[in-house]
């Protein structure tokens, strides 16, 4: 055991006087791994960052609520089964509320009814276009995730009476108002005026693809005396355990159901929807963008592992002799594996460490350049990054220092 | 005065064996030839000893040389070292023995290009699993003993010739081995310097060591008390004069104590 530890100090004072003595030598063979470590992070960082962005996106559904939709949440092939499928309507929420109280033990909370549409907002000479303008009742806020800047969210009797006020996302109010407090101002939607009584904390973009922040929400008798025409209807239905979704996407299948009054036989004409359905849509999409991502940057750190593998072979060639010379003196094999080994890989460490500095400070400056790119440089990168430059060395120097071990020493000592 | 009688009485008798080759023989395979290198040799070699093995190239001298320093294996026969069947062990095992027990002395001295003399010296330690602390003890005191006490932190290119082959005995004698095995080491010096060497190796000979001298050069070979020659892969000669035991064809005796001396 202490044999070893001293084989290994030793090992590692070869490899940095190797290092040393052969500085141009190892700089451009160092070159490779560095690039490749500084490819990898980055991806790293990138992936990390879109998973991020992509967990905050999905938290936008919550996972304890259900969407009552025409359409499902995924990739069809037969879209012409969906495309004729009657229309939800927010009347349903009635019905679906009336049979959720009905049953003992419902594992369902509420129904509630939006109605959505896109329109431009005006207030004085500015104006924000294709916001998303949402009529619904006051309970739509159980089912959502959002939290209030300024002000609040309408209340029941304001929901039911229809009252020509109106909730504003963070984008609206930005563009609206830039330099004024939007409560208790009246904004223009389609000409008609709506008196703003909250605004909505800033909820970033949907994977970047919209803003989720570019949104009105409004009473639904109001939305629907002035727009109900080409809108789209959902339902929301808030679940009481989350844990015991599938028995709530049964019951709700039920219900809408006996809603739509189909008789056994028939498929549902409704989709119900959920997060969690929804992720695991997408996550495989992700999850190959990744592995792609990884693939390419990791084939320029497998270049440079070759370059490590290529001067490892020159290196155990040109010391043929003092191999001969340590094997004479009494270096096991193990002992000429070893050092090899350890000269791959201090050399790809150091390049590793290099690379992920580099990668770090590349980090700040797009972050810097461009705040809404999806970035996280994190421990744990650092780390796999270390794992992955050390696993690059012994993988590097595994076929060199084999063969250096195996040197037989009578011909190594003899070696010109 | 023949030799015989001035080494008899250097030698305590009965001297310990410790090496005990009993016909040994090394085929290599070259291209679709079969080389027999060596074709059955024995040899016995006591502590305390100081032997040249002398032979022209062909001769054997090297492949036994090999054998001798366990670099290699015989092909067939037997070797004891110190009482141990080395013919059979595996390269770890020929590496410690290696390590412990052969100290060696190389023509081209083979130091650590970029390592002091004091590295240089410490690495077979290293190899024995030494500390640093007693490591670095041993290595500086043997270098004050082949008269290097004042170059420990030289590199070998800071020094002569003749003070690399003294780092490289030093580097031989660090972990006390049974015997120190030297190939040509006088090859790459001068005839000064090389006698200065030979001068070295007198005074471990008389400090008890056992010296086994692997030369072409009578003129090195004369230093030794006793000397074997091969040819074609077996002993031709073997001047004895310390009690080892070797086969040697009674008629080529005189003649080779003749030459030798």
């Amino acid at each position: 055991m202490k044999r070893l530890l001293y084989e290994l100090s030793e090992s590692w004072k070869i490899a940095l006087a190797q290092m040393r003595s052969n500085k141009t030598r190892s700089t451009l063979t160092g070159l490779g791994v560095i690039i490749g470590i500084v490819a990898v992070t980055l991806m790293g960082t990138a992936i990390a960052g879109i998973q991020i962005g992509f967990d905050k996106s999905m938290a936008v559904f919550g996972d304890d609520v259900l969407y009552v939709e025409q359409w499902p949440w995924k990739p069809v092939d037969d879209w012409w089964n969906y495309r004729d499928r009657k229309k939800i309507k927010t009347e349903y929420a009635e019905p679906i509320n009336r049979m959720i109280a009905a049953t003992p033990n419902s594992n369902l909370v509420e129904a509630v009814p939006t109605s959505s549409l896109i329109r431009n907002i005006k207030y004085a000479d500015s104006e924000v276009s294709n916001v998303l303008v949402r009529g619904t009742v006051a309970d739509y806020i159980i089912t959502s995730t959002f939290d209030f800047k300024q002000g609040r969210f309408f209340n029941e009797l304001e929901s039911r009476g229809g009252a020509d006020v109106c909730v504003i996302g963070y984008d609206v109010a930005d563009a609206l108002f830039p330099s004024e407090s939007p409560i208790d101002k009246s904004v223009l939607i389609n000409g008609q005026p709506f008196k703003v009584i909250g605004v909505i904390s800033r909820q970033g973009t949907f994977l970047g693809l919209f803003s989720l922040d570019a949104i009105v929400v409004m009473p639904l008798p109001a939305f629907q005396k002035y727009f109900s025409a080409k809108s789209d209807s959902d339902i929301l239905v808030k679940i009481k355990d989350k844990t015991k979704l599938a028995e709530a996407l049964d019951e709700l299948t039920g219900i809408m159901r006996r809603v739509r009054g189909l008789p056994p036989e028939k498929k549902d004409d409704f989709s119900i929807n959920e997060q969690q359905a929804l992720k695991s849509t997408l996550d495989p999409i992700k999850n190959s963008i990744a592995m792609a991502g990884l693939f390419v940057t990791g084939l320029s750190l497998f270049v440079g592992a070759i370059g490590i593998m290529n001067i490892t072979f020159v290196s155990v060639k040109e010391r043929t002799r003092e191999i001969g010379t340590r094997k004479a003196l009494g270096a096991r094999r193990r002992t000429i594996l070893l050092q090899f080994l350890i000269e791959s890989t201090s050399l790809c460490l150091l390049g590793g460490i290099v690379g992920l500095g580099l990668a770090y400070l590349m980090c700040l400056g797009i972050g810097r350049a461009f705040p809404s790119f999806p970035i996280d440089f994190s421990i744990g990168l650092v780390l796999i990054s270390m794992a992955v430059s050390i696993a690059t060395g012994l993988f590097s120097g595994l076929a060199p220092a084999w063969t250096a071990s195996r040197l037989d020493p009578v011909a190594a000592l003899r070696y010109e | 005065m023949r030799s015989e009688t001035v080494n008899a009485s250097d030698i305590r008798h009965p001297a310990p064996v410790v090496i005990d080759i009993e016909n040994i023989t090394k085929d290599y395979v070259m291209g679709e030839e079969i080389v027999h290198a060596l074709r059955g040799v024995s040899l016995r070699i006591c502590s305390n000893e100081y032997i040249a093995i002398m032979g022209p190239s062909g001769s054997g001298k090297s492949t036994l040389m090999n054998m001798l320093g366990c670099l290699d294996t015989p092909t067939s026969g037997r070797y004891d070292f110190n009482g141990r069947d080395v013919s059979a062990m595996n390269d770890d095992e020929l590496a410690a023995i290696r390590n412990r027990e052969i100290g060696f002395v190389f023509q081209t001295f083979n130091l650590l290009p970029r390592a002091d003399s004091l590295r240089n010296v410490e690495l077979p330690l290293i190899y024995a699993g030494i500390d640093s602390e007693t490591r670095r003890q041993r290595a500086a005191r043997v270098l004050q003993e082949v008269g290097l006490g004042d170059r420990l932190h030289h590199k070998p290119n800071e020094l002569s010739g003749g003070q690399r082959q003294r780092v490289a005995i030093a580097r031989a004698l660090v972990n006390d081995p049974s015997i120190i095995l030297a190939d040509e080491p006088t090859g790459n010096l001068d005839s000064k310097t090389g006698e200065e060497i030979m001068a070295l190796f007198e005074d471990l000979y008389e400090r008890r060591h056992t010296i086994i001298l692997v030369t072409h050069e009578a003129d090195i070979a004369r230093h030794a008390r006793r000397t074997v020659r091969l040819r074609d892969g077996l002993i031709e000669s073997d001047e004895n004069g310390s009690g080892g035991v070797a086969v040697v064809p009674t008629q080529d005796r005189f003649e080779a104590d003749a030459t030798a001396r």
